[in-house]
């Protein structure tokens, strides 16, 4: 009983701060860069797995050494970030599934939410709050450079200071919620949950609010769910936002 | 004799040793609306960036010491769906609600009389992206003019609006420069705009090709030499 209620908060956590990061990540789109994100976290996972320390940690050292590489070149050469992310995901998952050890590999891909830990929980915790609170100091910059940089920039917004925190914190929730769902299936918690919230939102607070709220129900709509049907969390989880995502589609389906 | 508050001199910006600005030179005086006109890719929005500070350049740009400079820029494209109604939008720049209501009512979105309750349903509690153009341009230009700015950079005010709408956005800037001896200085397509509105016309393709009181200054060999090619221009004499 212990192990789900810590299985339930720690997921229960990720949602919040992935929906949170997410509403963001989807008017930025940005939308991919979660998924392409936790493709490249994959040799991160396997050197941590190989030399025996905490997955969480080698996930994060490499997505916090691509967050910087892809702000860097992104500032330089004006590429949008999805093609950079694009190439080096494409060459990291392709180094990862050679590095990781095969009895390894299914959980890397797919997560193992039974494997979760208290030390994981304080990390997790620890973490989200840090999202929540930042993005809330950074708001106001984030939703004004998100409508127009050049606007940002004219009222004296840290554009790329903005940028660059942004997208740390968005490694930083991509590398935590690898346990829980894998890094197959860690883009779509950080894209329906904030897709879902859209779609029923007209006020900015409204939708990140939801964007989190949603991100926090398809955690425990699909731990229970897990639990019943006795399948993985990691897919239960995904196709229990995507029931959400649905449900916020009715009234646009009543209305024509 | 009305101060300078701005003071442009050999100004030259370039993209990859490609000129967009060449050598251009110019001075405004406060209270003065100066209309920006050429061809697409001439500068002029370029031309706000530089003033702003927000490209590098060479040559000087002198304003004023402790000037207000208040920009809209020209893509500001809001997506139908985006969810942020105007009301966050303007609190975006100022929670000050007096203020919103001051400024809404000088861009004529509410009368002294009407109920802040009509508005915030009707416009307020909308989302950006549903607003009409009209609707949408005064938004921005009051949200432009929250924070009683003493210069306004507006580039193309009126894209995507009928001509109907047009009229009226221009109507509300020159009152606004009246009433609070805003300086504005406008990019426009528009020559007739520039006639009717401006007391300052700045031809710019990558170099200056008139600057001075339109009446003065845009005469066909200045158009020719703006637009490259025959541009015939017929002056209504009202």
């Amino acid at each position: 009983m212990n192990d789900l209620y810590l299985q339930l908060t720690v997921a229960i956590l990720i949602g919040i701060g992935a929906g949170y990061l997410g509403s963001f990540m989807v008017l930025r789109r940005m939308s991919l860069v979660g998924d392409a994100l936790s493709h490249v976290a994959l040799p991160g996972i396997a050197l941590a797995l190989l030399w025996n320390f905490n997955p969480f940690f080698g996930a994060f050292t490499v997505l916090f050494a691509a967050t910087l590489g892809i702000w860097a070149l992104e500032r330089k050469t004006e590429l949008p970030s999805e093609t950079l992310v694009g190439i080096f995901f494409t060459l990291s998952l392709a180094v990862g599934i050679l590095l990781v050890p095969d009895h390894e590999l299914l959980e890397a891909l797919f997560g193992d939410i039974s494997s979760v830990t208290i030390p994981d929980l304080l990390i997790t915790l620890a973490s989200v709050t840090a999202i929540v609170v930042i993005t809330s100091f950074i708001l106001r910059g984030l939703t004004i450079s998100t409508l127009s940089k050049d606007l940002a920039r004219s009222m004296n917004v840290s554009v790329d200071k903005i940028n660059l925190l942004f997208l740390i914190m968005v490694s930083l929730i991509v590398a935590l919620g690898l346990k829980v769902v894998g890094t197959l299936l860690m883009g779509s918690l950080v894209i329906i949950p904030a897709a879902a919230a859209k779609n029923v939102s007209v006020s900015v607070s409204r939708y990140v609010f939801l964007a989190a709220l949603f991100g926090a129900l398809a955690s425990m709509g699909g731990i229970f769910a897990a639990g019943f049907l006795s399948i993985p969390a990691g897919p239960a989880i995904v196709l229990t936002g995507g029931l959400i995502f649905l449900i916020t589609l009715a009234p646009y389906i009543k209305k024509n | 004799m009305q101060e300078t508050i701005l003071d442009i001199q050999n100004l030259t910006v370039s993209f990859d040793d490609n000129k967009v600005i060449d050598d251009l030179s110019f001075s405004i005086k406060k209270g003065d609306v100066i209309a920006i006109v050429g061809p697409n890719g001439a500068g002029k929005s370029v031309l706000f960036r530089a003033l702003l500070g927000l490209i590098p350049y060479l040559g000087k740009i002198e304003w004023s010491p402790d000037l207000k400079i208040s920009y809209v820029p020209q893509r500001f494209n809001v997506e139908k769906d985006f969810p942020l109604t105007a009301k966050e939008f303007l609190r975006l720049k100022s929670k000050d609600q007096n203020k919103i209501l001051a400024a809404l009512e000088s861009v004529g979105l509410k009368n002294k009389q009407s109920d802040i309750h009509h508005i915030e349903h009707h416009l307020l509690d909308q989302r950006l992206g549903w607003l009409s153009g009209g609707q949408l341009q005064r938004i921005l230009v009051a949200w432009a003019i929250l924070d009683d700015p003493d210069v306004l950079l507006f580039d193309e005010p009126t894209t995507g609006i009928d001509v109907g709408g047009e009229e009226t956005i221009y109507n509300l800037l020159k009152k606004l420069n009246d009433e609070m001896a805003l300086t504005i200085l406008l990019i426009s397509h528009d020559l007739n705009i520039v006639y009717k509105y401006a007391n300052s016309v700045l031809c710019l393709n990558r170099e200056k090709i008139c600057f001075g009181p339109p009446r003065d200054v845009l005469d066909p060999q200045a158009l020719i030499k703006l637009y490259g090619g025959e541009a015939k221009f017929y002056k209504h004499e009202h």
